[in-house]
């Protein structure tokens, strides 16, 4: 039976440690809507996303109001519309319809966002990638709640390179498509290499072709409650530091695994993967940094950082593995800047740039993520940035990802402000040092040996 | 059977369990257990309840159970009890 203390030690999560489930995703497979006519297209996509997801929002209330635990958002993601839209559109402007068309299901079934609007271009970009491609700065100027993923590259079959250099362009047209907004389209736009199929985190959740025809799948969070735990160990050895993030990992996993089987029963859709990251949010005490400050570091970025954040994300899966049978997802520790006040102060105070958060990205998930950089950087220059970011997840075996901010009319000092979860992003400085060169070779970056390590 | 946990936090006053109390049994809640202690100066309070007779969902009665503990300035959660059960029983 149940006591007082242990009813009271997860009512303290929620409340005051900013335990939740960060979001619900529904996975729709938007496969069975493929047509040769764009009008006819558009009605299916529009039709089976709002009827297969018109209970999930309410689903996710009441589960809600009766377990107490907030689940902060639900969200959709659908297949690679690249893939979708293939037969259809022969334009970008065809493709930006199909934006429209999801941004008002998404709208209608009153969810926080949508991903999916994707091409998987990691060997090779079809006419309909390129097309999807080059629709994403109109596509996130007219849209409000869709998301926007590229692949780029993967460990099998390594990078390619021509799709780097356009997404360095893209970037910088969807910032400038959307600068009265402070770059907002940039936000929902995030580039990959080893993207999952299962991920429930926006911007770069898509519904991958593996999966079934719909899916449920949670992300849990709660940089807070481990912060929280890790107080009271200050002094305390290794081993008593990594049972307590283990502990506390395996309680926050818990809540989700209950969570997602209690949608999924609700919903008559199959339980898909529970994502472990840990997740933070702008909200004081909700913050990743604060945990690697807790473990020791004077401030994120200082010497020590890429150790303790490694401890901190392997201790988390071994606790969440335990936790729930279907682990997925990207699962370990998200390194948002914008979205983490501790980020953001660490940024201020000097000690974080982004040298240092690359060198992060090689011990968690995901990638150099929510950062405003000067709005004069040259799209080569974002090339080369994406293309360093995609060698260490190809090389390395894991997912990374690349989510800039080119902020249009500011420079290094400025802050854009998002507002809500996305937060505000101070602008970092890039190195002024070019890599033209470099990235203007065509081709790819051939996958890379398995053996041989070292 | 649906049990329910229903958790009462803040500072003591008269009559808090009197209205909690009240409130189950007007809509048919069967109270198994009680537990109270005094934490860190604040009054906390247990209920292990069974809600299987009740015509009210679990989200009605932590509802209503919340404008409660408003009105008398303390905090009132109904919860079931498989959050508790998963997060600290393996």
């Amino acid at each position: 039976m149940i006591n007082i203390f242990e009813a009271n030690e997860t009512n303290e999560m929620i409340e005051n440690e900013n335990l939740d489930v960060r979001t619900i995703t529904m996975g729709i497979s938007l496969l069975d809507c493929v047509d040769s006519n764009l009008d006819r297209l558009n009605h299916k996509i529009y039709d089976k996303i709002t009827t297969m997801a018109r209970n999930l929002v309410s689903t996710g209330e009441e589960i809600e109001a009766e377990f107490g635990i907030p689940i902060v958002n639900k969200r959709i993601s659908v297949t690679p519309i690249a893939l979708v839209g293939g037969a259809a559109c022969k334009t970008p402007e065809d493709f930006v319809t199909i934006a429209q068309t999801l941004d008002r299901a998404a709208h209608d079934v009153h969810v926080n966002f949508l991903g999916g609007y994707s091409a998987l271009v990691s060997k090779g970009m079809t006419k309909a990638d390129e097309l999807l491609i080059r629709s994403i700065p109109m596509a996130m100027a007219k849209t409000e709640l869709v998301c926007s993923s590229v692949n780029v590259g993967s460990t099998k079959t390594g990078i390619n390179m021509d799709a780097v250099k356009l997404m360095g362009e893209i970037i910088n047209s969807t910032a400038a498509a959307t600068k009265e907004n402070d770059c907002l389209g940039c936000a929902k736009l995030v580039v990959f290499c080893n993207a999952p199929d299962d991920n429930p985190f926006m911007a770069g959740a898509f519904h991958g072709v593996t999966e079934a025809d719909a899916i449920i799948n949670v992300g849990v969070s709660g940089p807070g409650v481990v912060k929280h735990a890790l107080e009271k160990v200050r002094g305390e050895s290794f081993e008593v530091l990594c049972e307590t993030i283990k502990k506390t990992a395996f309680k926050v996993t818990r809540v989700g695994q209950l969570v997602a089987q209690e949608a999924s029963r609700r919903l008559g859709v199959p339980f898909g993967i529970i994502d472990l990251s840990l997740a933070p949010t702008p909200a004081i005490g909700d913050s990743v940094s604060d945990i690697l400050e807790e473990i020791g570091v004077e401030s994120t970025g200082a010497p020590g950082t890429t150790a303790a954040l490694a401890l901190l994300n392997d201790q988390v899966k071994k606790g969440g593995v335990m936790a729930s049978s279907y682990v997925g997802g990207l699962s370990g520790a998200f390194i948002p800047v914008s979205e983490d006040q501790g980020m953001i102060n660490a940024v201020n105070r000097g000690s974080l740039c982004i040298e240092k958060l690359e060198a992060m990205t090689c011990v968690c998930s995901v990638g150099l993520d929510m950062i405003a950089i000067p709005g004069d950087t040259r799209s080569t220059t974002i090339s080369g940035i994406i293309a360093d970011e995609m060698a260490i997840g190809m090389i390395n075996q894991k997912t990374t990802a690349v989510r800039l901010i080119p902020a249009i009319g500011k420079k290094e000092g400025d802050v854009l402000e998002f507002g809500g979860l996305l937060g505000s992003a101070p602008i970092m400085p890039v190195s002024r040092f070019g890599c033209d060169a470099f990235v203007n070779r065509p081709g790819r970056i051939p996958a890379p040996v398995h053996s041989f390590k070292n | 059977m649906k049990k329910t946990i229903i958790t009462v936090t803040g500072r003591d006053t008269v009559g808090i369990i009197a209205k909690v109390c009240n409130y189950l049994a007007e809509n048919n809640v069967n109270i198994e257990d009680i537990s109270q202690t005094i934490l860190q100066g604040y009054f906390h309070m247990m209920m292990i309840t069974d809600t299987s007779g009740s015509d009210k969902t679990t989200a009605d009665l932590s509802r209503d159970l919340d404008e409660i503990g408003e009105s008398i300035g303390v905090k009132i959660h109904c919860q079931r009890e498989d959050i508790f059960d998963m997060m600290h029983r393996i």
